[in-house]
């Protein structure tokens, strides 16, 4: 199904369809959208593309085709037993091994990026390992990093994006086997700040990647995650979580790839849109390639509308090339407050306004209590509640 | 002693032809301590009386009134009639995903009471109500009605009734769906409440079954959107063994 929806009040969770005839299906195969390193490879951006056509291109030309610093961005990551940190140039091996750029705003981040972040987990103890970014301006900027599990490795990574900044990036997650990564990429940046953000994952044998997009403050944020399947039992969690206030255009185009037998994904962004012009989107874009037998993959996206004026997009395409699957399906649905959770609320003798809040709350932290990180957890959600104020009688 | 008093209230519903009346002139009053039961046919308004009690906005009262004690309850919000003390076990309990048990009881206390309860007697008060509703303790913990058999949001219902006290309540088929044990449980839960507190009872049934736990003081039959008949315990057994036919022949 795809769904442009203008604040169409349709109830959460009323959509929830399998597949059947009459589903939407790509024009072309989504593995096989052009792929390059090198930003003039790509036709100059129209804004009609597939990939392009919901992004407000015009406010972002500098980052799709000018000039970018690539020098490193102000980082500091924590240190921890079984982690390390090095700056590698761009010849390095790993730089590439997780994916190559599909738009000319990619490229152009990976042609220009001087040196690039390299963060190794190989404890087999859990790790927490933080990658706080704080931008200090808006000039343009590139940045790349690689985040590597080794074998059986277990780790959380947070990238903490705060502050100000107009970056195009490159992220690249590799969890080779066995190994179970956690990677959380929240946007926390100013109200000024740009970021467009291509993270390509590769997931090998019998690993799990558990990813999180949580993106609540900039003005224009563009997120896009990739997840290959690549070795059999390998497992991707793709989550999401976005709050757009007035004039906010949050986007997302997640792309799973099971590529390897007995592969499991599971996709789940879940946003709220507030004030007028408040504008997301997402994309959610599944392919089971013909080797990926015995599969099971699910995604959906959920919007909650609290005032007039916003829009969400909401688009699932899946595509099937192999008969021998064990599930697929997809949901999408954009809607108001269900009056009747507020009404039994409210009959309980809680006021409107608090009403109101558990319901968004409790609507928004199905995410977050996913991320299993409590201090990561209580932060996120005083974040959601702090956005929550904002909203004047919802 | 609290008293609730419906008089010649007229309510309809807006539909896709218009507004159609559904109420149509029902008088009723209910002191604390006492159990009414309701009982009609499907359709004949029961469930609308329930949510107009309650301030439900689906429903428009074109005349009439509704008095706690004095007071309008037509002009008081959805929450400030909780406040006022009164309270609805709903025929279909709504799902509240993301809200747990404990958060949503918790919340409406303090919003009842005004003030947080003290975490102690809290923590006892619910749990000792849950084991009283034989509902398992991990219950507290999952989210509001989410994945509850119906008969378990029926008793998540008298659960809240407990915890909340009010003045009044209105059961609108708390029974139905309610195995042989719950149906004992949930009226035990009902009495006990009644007991403690003095709760006023409207009890909207189908079946004579919960009547012979929670005795009526008075029993109605409602048809045609209002109350037909009145009477004492004896006519709930008419009621089952006649069925409405006589009532709905006389309103034909
Ligand atoms: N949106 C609507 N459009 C048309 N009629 C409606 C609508 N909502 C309710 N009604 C009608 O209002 C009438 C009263 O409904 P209500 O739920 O109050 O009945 P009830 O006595 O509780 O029935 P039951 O015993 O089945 O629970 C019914 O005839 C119902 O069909
Ligand atoms: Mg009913």
């Amino acid at each position: 199904m795809s769904s442009a929806t203008d604040t169409a009040p349709v109830i959460p969770g009323a959509q929830a369809h399998s597949h059947g005839p009459g589903s939407p299906v790509p024009v072309q195969t989504r593995s096989a959208r052009f792929r390059s390193t090198d930003p003039t490879a790509f036709p100059a951006v129209t804004g009609r593309e597939v990939d392009w056509k919901l992004t407000p291109v015009d406010r972002i030309r500098d980052l799709i085709d000018g000039e970018l610093d690539g020098s490193p961005i102000t980082t500091t990551v924590t240190e921890a037993a079984g982690v390390t940190t090095e700056w590698v140039g761009t010849e390095d091996a790993r730089i590439g091994s997780a994916g190559t750029p599909e738009d000319r705003a990619s490229a152009n981040a990976w042609a220009s990026t001087a040196k690039a972040l390299v963060v190794t987990v190989s404890s087999e103890e859990r790790v927490e390992v933080t990658i706080d970014r704080t931008g200090a301006d808006h000039a343009p900027r590139a940045s790349h990093l690689v985040i590597n599990a080794k074998p059986n490795a277990r780790g959380l990574v947070v990238i903490d994006n705060r502050g100000s900044a107009r970056l195009s990036e490159n992220v690249e997650i590799v969890v080779e086997d066995g190994a179970e990564l956690t990677v959380v990429s929240l946007q926390e940046w100013d109200d000024e700040s740009v970021h467009l953000s291509a993270q390509f994952a590769r997931i090998d044998k019998s690993a799990t990647l558990n990813h999180f997009v949580v993106s609540l403050g900039g003005s224009i944020v563009r997120v896009n995650p990739s997840a290959a399947l690549a070795g059999e039992g390998a497992t991707g969690k793709l989550y999401g979580l976005y709050f757009s206030d007035a004039g906010q255009h949050l986007e997302q185009q997640v792309f799973v790839h099971h590529i390897a037998p007995h592969t499991v994904s599971d996709v789940l962004y879940k946003g709220a849109l507030n004030g007028k012009g408040a504008r997301t989107v997402w994309i959610g874009d599944v392919l089971i390639g013909r080797d990926a037998t015995g599969t099971d993959s699910y995604e959906a996206n959920r919007n909650l509308v609290l005032s007039d004026g916003t829009r969400a997009d909401s688009i699932p395409n899946l595509e099937i090339e192999t008969g021998d699957i064990a599930g697929a399906g997809h949901a999408s649905a954009t809607g108001r407050f269900d009056d009747e959770q507020l009404f039994y609320l409210r009959s309980r003798g809680i006021s409107e306004e608090e009403s109101r809040r558990l319901v968004v709350l409790g609507f928004l932290l199905e995410i977050v209590q996913k991320i299993g990180q409590e201090s990561l957890e209580e932060r996120l959600i005083a974040a959601v509640e702090r956005e929550l104020e904002a909203v004047e009688s919802i | 002693m609290a008293t609730l008093t419906i008089k010649d209230l007229h309510v309809s519903i807006e539909t896709d032809q218009g507004p159609k009346p559904i109420l149509r002139g029902v008088d009723l009053t209910i002191n604390q301590g006492e159990i009414h039961a309701i009982m009609g046919p499907n359709g004949s308004g029961k469930s609308t009386l329930a949510y107009t009690i309650a301030g439900h906005p689906r429903y428009t009262v074109d005349s009439g009134s509704i008095e706690l004690d004095g007071e309008n309850v037509l002009e008081m919000s959805v929450d400030e009639r909780a406040k006022a003390g009164l309270f609805l076990a709903m025929q279909y309990p709504v799902e509240i995903p993301g809200v747990t048990v404990s958060n949503f009881l918790r919340t409406a206390k303090t919003a009842l009471d005004g003030e947080a309860p003290p975490v102690r007697t809290w923590i006892k008060d619910l749990r000792g109500s849950m084991d009283a509703m034989q509902m398992d303790k991990t219950f507290a913990e999952r989210n509001v009605n989410e994945g509850f058999s119906g008969g378990e949001k029926k008793r998540h219902e008298i659960v809240q009734l407990e915890l909340l006290k009010p003045k009044f309540a209105v059961l609108d088929e708390t029974d139905s769906g309610l195995d042989v044990d719950a149906l004992k449980v949930v009226s035990e839960g009902v009495n006990r409440v009644k007991e403690s507190t003095g709760l006023g009872v409207l009890l909207i049934t189908h079946y004579t079954r919960i009547l012979r736990y929670i005795t009526p003081d008075f029993v109605h039959v409602f048809v045609d959107g209002k109350i037909a008949e009145e009477g004492g315990p004896e006519l709930a057994d008419r009621l089952e063994d006649e069925g409405y036919v006589r009532y709905q022949q006389a309103t034909a």
